[in-house]
């Protein structure tokens, strides 16, 4: 297993929407690389051809009928909101007023 | 303290039906026993004044004849990370704190249909993300068999729960052992349901095609009452099974007449029990408990799970893939923990995650992301799904040989806390269990003695939709074996 380079732990770490100090990611980095280098064991596993599995017990998952019901209401919705603005949910800006 | 004072479901339910005792007196009960044993952290909240007002409710629907079912008036608890109304949900994480939901887990709504009183939130590993509850963001629970030693986890709280005797049920979540490894570390019973069989509808989300709700009781039969009162097809989870509810207290009722397994195979995995670094005495119990089964008149045949060495590995892949993603939802943006004074959106999701999750948490999020991203996609998630269709194979080849599997639950009894300080090490003790999730198959932990005053617990493991068969024979060893009437020496837990 490659060691994880500094710079790909901190582009995992924003795709992974997490901050770290420079000690933490090394400590997580550490962890990782032991992981990955035990799972190198299911390189031996014998997979040509296999089909991958996402669901354990095929069965049908059908969507339901889409049939007008009552929906949770609004104030409802927004009421674990750390911020609101009514029913709406608030946050700090995402761009730039330019 | 007094002794353990708990009854079974069983003997409560009968109680109640006899007028000999009140709903209300066994939510008392409850209570009193959670505060006596308020050292063992196995609840994060109780609900004192709901729970005694739905039993007078109770109450009052017996006395006027109008009981819901058997159930009613039973005091039950259920694991941080199933909804309730109204109620806080917070998976022992900081990034929920003072979350309430606004709906009901379906399992608990059927439970409490059927008149189930919860008295409180147990303890859990944040997120179900552990194998001790030493994640909890509260704090660990502990064992009430050695307080000094973990109870197992994630479910960890539930299983103390009724261990210690404050509850005679607990509703658990298990996605890769978390209800069966901490059953098997307290010695009681702990089952995992096939995939679909119980609604996912209001557990928060880990890994969704792993992740069942199941009971902890101290005999199997109250786990099958349990099971058959909250499973069945529900339209709010399109994967649960589209079957009727299950009707395994039947079964047992069957098998009692019978008084014996005639004719039942038991499979016996050579890959299991000559596992390296599995533990003598827990072997040597597991053995004994086949033997017994053998008297009952099953016989053992051996089978082979010739991939189960990849199996941890595979669910390690698989797991934190799915819990990268169900986790991207946490934002700070529409509930749970918001940190304050970000510049930017970009910034408050990244500090209110970063605040708010605990180390395992985010390692796992960090490893999910890691297999899920572009470049590393097909060498270990897709690698990991195709080796979860020969773990599949394995198994189905192994169930045209046998009814049953038996194994044991965890390779060792309950370990010290802090003695699995490195992660991997921890992982690695999932060996015997993570094959039932990722193969959706149902699975049962049942005590089957102590080695070296700790208890052993021997899994059962059957076909997917096979939940009847194991609890059948889960219940016809324990009406042959005293192992589940053994109660923790709790001397000290209410200290």
């Amino acid at each position: 297993m490659s060691k994880l380079s500094p710079d790909e732990l901190l582009h995992l770490s924003k795709l992974s929407a997490l901050r770290f100090s420079e000690a933490e990611l090394r400590a997580f980095g550490a962890d990782l690389e032991a992981v990955l280098g035990y799972v190198e064991l299911l390189e031996q596993a014998p997979t040509e051809g296999v089909e991958p599995t996402s669901l354990p017990i095929p069965f049908p998952t059908p969507l339901r009928d889409d049939e007008p019901a009552e929906p949770l209401p609004a104030e409802e919705a927004v009421a674990n909101a750390p911020e609101r603005s009514g029913t709406a949910f608030a946050v700090p800006k995402v761009i730039d007023e330019g | 303290m007094v002794a353990d004072p708990m009854p079974t479901l069983r003997e409560l339910a009968a109680s109640l039906e006899a007028g000999e005792r009140s709903s209300l007196e066994l939510v008392e009960q409850s209570l009193t026993r959670a505060r006596e044993c308020e050292s063992l952290a196995a609840f994060l909240s109780l609900r004192e004044d709901g729970a005694r007002e739905e039993a007078r409710a109770a109450d009052r629907r017996r006395a006027a004849g109008e009981r819901r079912s058997p159930l009613d008036g039973i005091p039950i608890a259920i694991k941080d990370n199933i909804t309730k109304r109204g109620e806080t949900a917070g998976c022992a994480s900081r990034i929920l704190e003072g979350y309430r939901s606004p709906f009901d887990a379906t399992a608990l709504a059927r439970l409490e249909a059927a008149g189930c009183i919860v008295v409180g939130r147990t303890n859990m590993d944040e997120f179900a993300m552990g194998s001790s509850t030493e994640n909890s963001a509260y704090g660990p629970s502990r064992n009430p068999w050695d307080p000094e030693r973990a109870p197992g986890g994630s479910s960890g709280g539930s299983a103390v729960a009724v261990a210690a005797g404050v509850v005679p049920v607990a509703l658990g979540s298990d996605t890769g052992g978390s209800i069966r490894q901490p059953a098997s570390f307290t010695g009681i019973v702990g089952m995992k349901p096939t995939y679909g069989r119980v609604s996912r509808l209001g557990l928060v989300a880990f890994a969704s095609s792993l992740d069942q709700i199941g009971p902890f009781a101290r005999t199997a039969r109250d786990c099958a009452w349990v099971l058959d009162a909250m499973s069945g097809n529900d339209p709010g989870d399109s994967t649960s099974l589209p079957d009727p509810p299950t009707r395994s207290t039947d079964a047992l009722t069957d098998a009692l007449e019978m008084g014996d397994l005639d004719g039942l195979r038991i499979g016996l995995p050579s890959e299991y029990f000559e596992l390296e670094g599995a533990a003598p005495g827990v072997i040597e119990r597991v053995r004994e408990a086949v033997a017994e089964l053998e008297a009952a008149g099953a016989r053992t045949v051996p089978v082979s799970l010739p991939n189960s060495r990849f199996a941890v590995a595979c669910y390690y892949l698989v797991a934190t893939a799915e819990a990268s993603s169900n986790l991207a939802r946490f934002d700070g943006a529409r509930y749970g923990r918001r940190a304050a004074g970000a510049a930017d959106v970009g910034e408050m999701i990244e500090r209110s995650r970063s605040e708010g999750f605990g180390a395992e948490v985010k390692r796992r999020i960090l490893l999910g992301t890691f297999v899920l991203s572009a470049g590393y996609y097909d060498a270990y998630y897709k690698k990991a799904q195709q080796v979860r269709t020969l773990l599949r194979d394995d198994f189905g080849r192994a169930f045209e040989e046998c009814d049953v599997i038996a194994a044991p639950t965890s390779p060792e009894t309950a370990f010290r806390f802090g003695e699995k300080a490195d992660p991997l090490a921890l992982y690695l003790s999932d060996v015997y269990t993570v094959s039932a999730n990722l193969t959706g198959t149902p699975a049962v932990s049942v005590p089957c003695g102590l080695s070296e005053g700790l208890p052993v617990g021997l899994q059962l493991i059957g076909p997917a939709r096979g939940d009847e068969t194991i609890l059948r024979v889960a219940d016809a060893y324990q009406q042959r074996t005293s192992h589940h009437e053994a109660r923790p020496p709790l001397a000290g837990a209410g200290a």
